[in-house]
């Protein structure tokens, strides 16, 4: 059965084959099952990968099929070849597993999309990139994988292309990742003029051996990191993907937070011999980069309205934590982590996006609020990724976070604190966002503070135009003298509209400001009403639905997933510890082991789960009960991600522009200069030389003369008679 | 009065400066041509009578060469004259010079 591995990703690269040149009889829903059929089929097969794998004596699980010599170039020879090993064959099944739910619910959700056999396209050729990047037996074919996943996210981020924010959104993604890639590609030619080879088999067994030099491994592994950053969104090459939520939200679901982001953690976990090798501090390095994005971002996920920005800085924050477990030398948990947040990270991220879909597009959770009564499986669902993201036991996230945790405290209280303080604010925005959402008044019928302050401008201008009205009809009655009466009237009509005025202006004086979320009451119109513009009563017509069943379906899957996914790695005893057992091949004995009693991982438990209860404590004095002004955790500098994306773009359009401009400068005048002058040179002398071109045969006639003559006499001259 | 082979080799000499100066000073192609064949046919005679002087088979042997290759240049030649002439009544070596580069 491992014979077949290369069956894992061909069915998605056949099902984008057939997807892109099968033409227009493929329309909706053929193109969208024939896709989740493709995904379903590889899923069996990596099942079927693993089961054999499974068969094996622990120690012989590892197996490298070649397909076809790719790079023969001198000493320089790749493989086109598969590793399959625990490592790998874990990410594939919940790569093609979570990968087949989010087609399935694509099926829904892009229904009725222009694009949908494209969509599916992608989606599948997604899949086939990012097995590849986890399959390929060598650092080369896993960057063909990492590239074409990059490709992917910008084709998907960019999806809806004719918006120009989206195109934006896709192309920065694919600029930020190139700087990330750099440094990955700096690694690979390390690795081979150090190694002679690229293969991961070679590279890591000598490694493991112990003979690479430390400053070797230490700018290898650097070089490594610098990548996995920029794939995972560490800071601070992070800046994509908030902005990547432009793309579709299964897009957001697969790529930007289950797989594509992960391949980071895939990366350095993969070649954890060389981080072993290298100096000290880049474990270190490694640990507070994660320990550090995780709370940066969780910081900036507290003061967002859209639900998926809240959902993007959140996986920000929660790969922040699989890099500190990396750095902690906590592999397994950080492998752990990444297959607990792939399911209920794709779980939160499906089920925002339907109640996206739901409210007809809104994404700002201002205009969401007791959703739960119209879409009760979305809500149920989304409330278990809520707890399992919030590490409330048992659910997954606990067990996971916990985990890393622990190696936090292991390596140093400080990475723990930090940690400890992300969990908090996790709890908190978590449960910010689903009481937002489900819980309490529904306020999608509110009229929005820019409508309530349309109508206010309309009413003051109305009631102004009465007053002037009125005038004139009392200076037209003064000079007509005749009847009084009309006089009369015509003053008490000013004197009614002037009252009106007065009465409308101290209302607006005094009208409270539009707040964000309009948590206990609707915006109180009282002397407009009549004047909101008429979107406000078509909206109150409209009711948010549930979404179709393709959609629901998958929700429960992964719900059910987020449940029990804890059960892979228990950290009760030496049995229950599957996955670590599972790993143990693969991590050279580099896994760092706990010093600490047991005693210590209980009261460390309790108080993660404590830190968890306190976080959710105070959103729900917030938001729900509100007993807490919420606007004092939304800090207008934590909704603008601290300023730094205004201040990168500032200083990228600034002095960034003008140095590329001088650049640019440099090659027009100096390097184009020089190739331009020796053209103009070339080009003046030929003008010279062709005016003896002048086509009249016997000045032709009288050149060979003259030559012959010249040769006769020299030949003459140097003859010695 | 013997004829030596100088003598030979002097009319070729003549021969082969009547034609250069012929086709240097005269514009009519055809004229032009025959002085060509003026000086093809001198060096003709170079190689004959030093053959003959020298005992060497060779220089016979060459001027079949040169007869055969002034034949074809001959059938290239006129076809090109004739065509000129057809375009142009009267035209001259000169008018040719529209086709250059």
């Amino acid at each position: 059965m491992l014979d077949a591995v290369w069956l894992v990703p061909a069915l998605p690269l056949a099902g984008f084959l057939v997807l892109t040149f099968g033409g227009r009889r493929l329309r909706e829903p053929i193109a969208g099952w024939l896709a989740t059929g493709c995904m379903a089929s590889s899923f069996v097969a990596t099942l079927g990968v693993f089961l054999a794998l499974v068969g094996r004596p622990s120690d012989d699980r590892r197996w490298v099929t070649t397909l076809f010599e790719w790079v023969p170039a001198g000493d320089l020879r790749v493989d086109a070849g598969f590793l399959v090993d625990p490592l790998s064959v874990t990410m594939c099944l919940f790569i093609t597993g979570v990968g087949a739910l989010i087609h399935l619910y694509s099926i829904g959700y892009m229904h009725g999309d222009d694009g949908y056999r494209r969509f599916f396209a992608y989606l599948n050729l997604f899949a086939f990139s990012m097995l590849v990047l986890v399959l390929g037996d060598n650092l080369l074919l896993t960057f063909l994988g990492w590239e074409g996943v990059g490709a992917c996210s910008y084709l998907l981020i960019s999806f809806w292309f004719t918006d120009e924010a989206n195109a934006t959104a896709g192309k920065k993604a694919f600029v930020t990742n190139r700087i990330g890639d750099w440094g990955f590609m700096v690694a690979i030619f390390l690795t081979f003029f150090t190694f002679g080879s690229i293969a991961y088999v070679d590279v890591l067994d000598t490694t493991a051996a112990g003979t690479v030099a430390t400053s070797t491994a230490t700018v290898i592994a650097v070089m490594l990191f610098v990548g996995a950053i920029g794939k995972s969104a560490q800071f601070p090459l992070y800046l994509w993907l908030p902005d990547a939520m432009a793309g579709p939200t299964p897009v957001s679901a697969l790529i930007h937070a289950a797989t594509m982001v992960t391949s980071g953690i895939y990366l350095l976990t993969r070649v954890n011999p060389i981080i072993a090798d290298a100096a000290d501090w880049v474990p270190t390095l490694i640990a507070w980069t994660g320990a550090g994005t995780a709370l940066f971002a969780a910081t900036i996920a507290v003061a967002q309205r859209d639900i998926k920005k809240v959902l993007a800085y959140s996986t920000i924050s929660q790969l922040g934590y699989m890099f500190l477990a990396v750095g902690c030398g906590a592999y397994v948990a950080a492998v752990f982590h990444m297959v607990t947040h792939a399911f209920f990270k794709a779980l939160l991220f499906l089920g925002s996006g339907s109640v996206i879909h739901g409210m007809n597009g809104d994404q700002d959770m201002a205009h969401y609020g007791g959703l739960r009564r119209f879409m009760p499986v979305t809500a149920g669902t989304f409330v278990v990724g809520w707890l399992a993201i919030a590490g409330v036991p048992p659910f997954a996230g606990f067990w996971s976070k916990d985990e890393i945790l622990a190696f936090a405290w292991n390596e140093s209280p400080l990475l723990w604190a930090v940690g400890l303080v992300t969990a908090v604010l996790t709890a908190f925005y978590m449960t910010r966002q689903v009481v937002l959402t489900f819980f309490g008044r529904g306020r999608f019928a509110d009229p929005r503070p820019a409508e309530v302050e349309a109508a206010w401008e309309a009413r003051l201008a109305e009631v102004d135009a009465t007053v002037e009205a009125a005038k004139q009809t009392v200076a037209a009655e003064t000079d007509n003298g005749q009847p009084a009466e009309g006089l009369e009237a015509a003053e008490q009509a000013l004197a009614a509209a002037r009252a009106e005025q007065a009465t409308l202006r101290a209302a607006a004086d005094v009208r409270p400001e539009p707040s964000g979320f309009a948590l206990e009451a609707a915006p109180d119109v009282g002397p407009v009403a009549d004047a909101l513009p008429d979107e406000v009563a078509v909206r109150a017509e409209h009711h948010p639905h549930e979404s179709p069943r393709s959609m629901t379906l998958p929700l429960v899957v992964l719900a059910a997933l987020s449940v029990v996914g804890g059960l892979v790695q228990l950290p009760f005893s030496s049995t229950t510890k599957r996955l670590e057992h599972w790993l143990e091949p693969t991590l050279f004995h580099n896994e760092v082991h706990l010093t600490i009693g047991a005693g210590t991982l209980w009261i460390l438990a309790v108080v993660a789960v404590l830190g968890g209860v306190v976080g959710i404590g105070v959103a729900v004095a917030a938001y729900a009960a509100r007993r807490v002004d919420h606007r004092l955790f939304e800090q207008p500098v934590l909704a603008d991600a601290w300023r730094l994306d205004r201040a990168v773009s500032r200083f990228m359009g600034g002095p960034g522009r003008a140095g590329f401009e001088a650049v640019a400068r440099f090659d027009e005048a100096v390097v184009d200069g020089a190739v331009d002058g020796v053209a103009t040179l070339v080009r003046k002398e030929a003008g010279l030389l062709r005016r003896f071109h002048n086509g009249l045969v016997r000045t032709y006639a009288v050149g060979i003369g003259v030559g012959a003559v010249g040769l006769v006499a020299w030949f003459l001259s140097r003859s010695s008679f | 009065m013997v004829v030596t082979t100088s003598w030979y080799l002097t009319l070729a000499a003549v021969l082969f400066t009547m034609g250069a100066v012929g086709l240097l000073t005269r514009r009519n192609p055809l004229v032009m041509f025959m002085c060509v064949e003026l000086m093809l046919n001198a060096v003709n005679l170079t190689f004959v009578s030093l053959g003959a002087d020298l005992g060497d088979l060779s220089g016979q042997l060459a001027v079949f060469f040169v007869l055969v290759v002034a034949a074809a240049e001959v059938v290239v030649g006129l076809a090109i004259i004739v065509a000129i002439t057809r375009r142009r009544q009267g035209a001259t070596a000169d008018d040719l010079s529209v086709l250059g580069g």
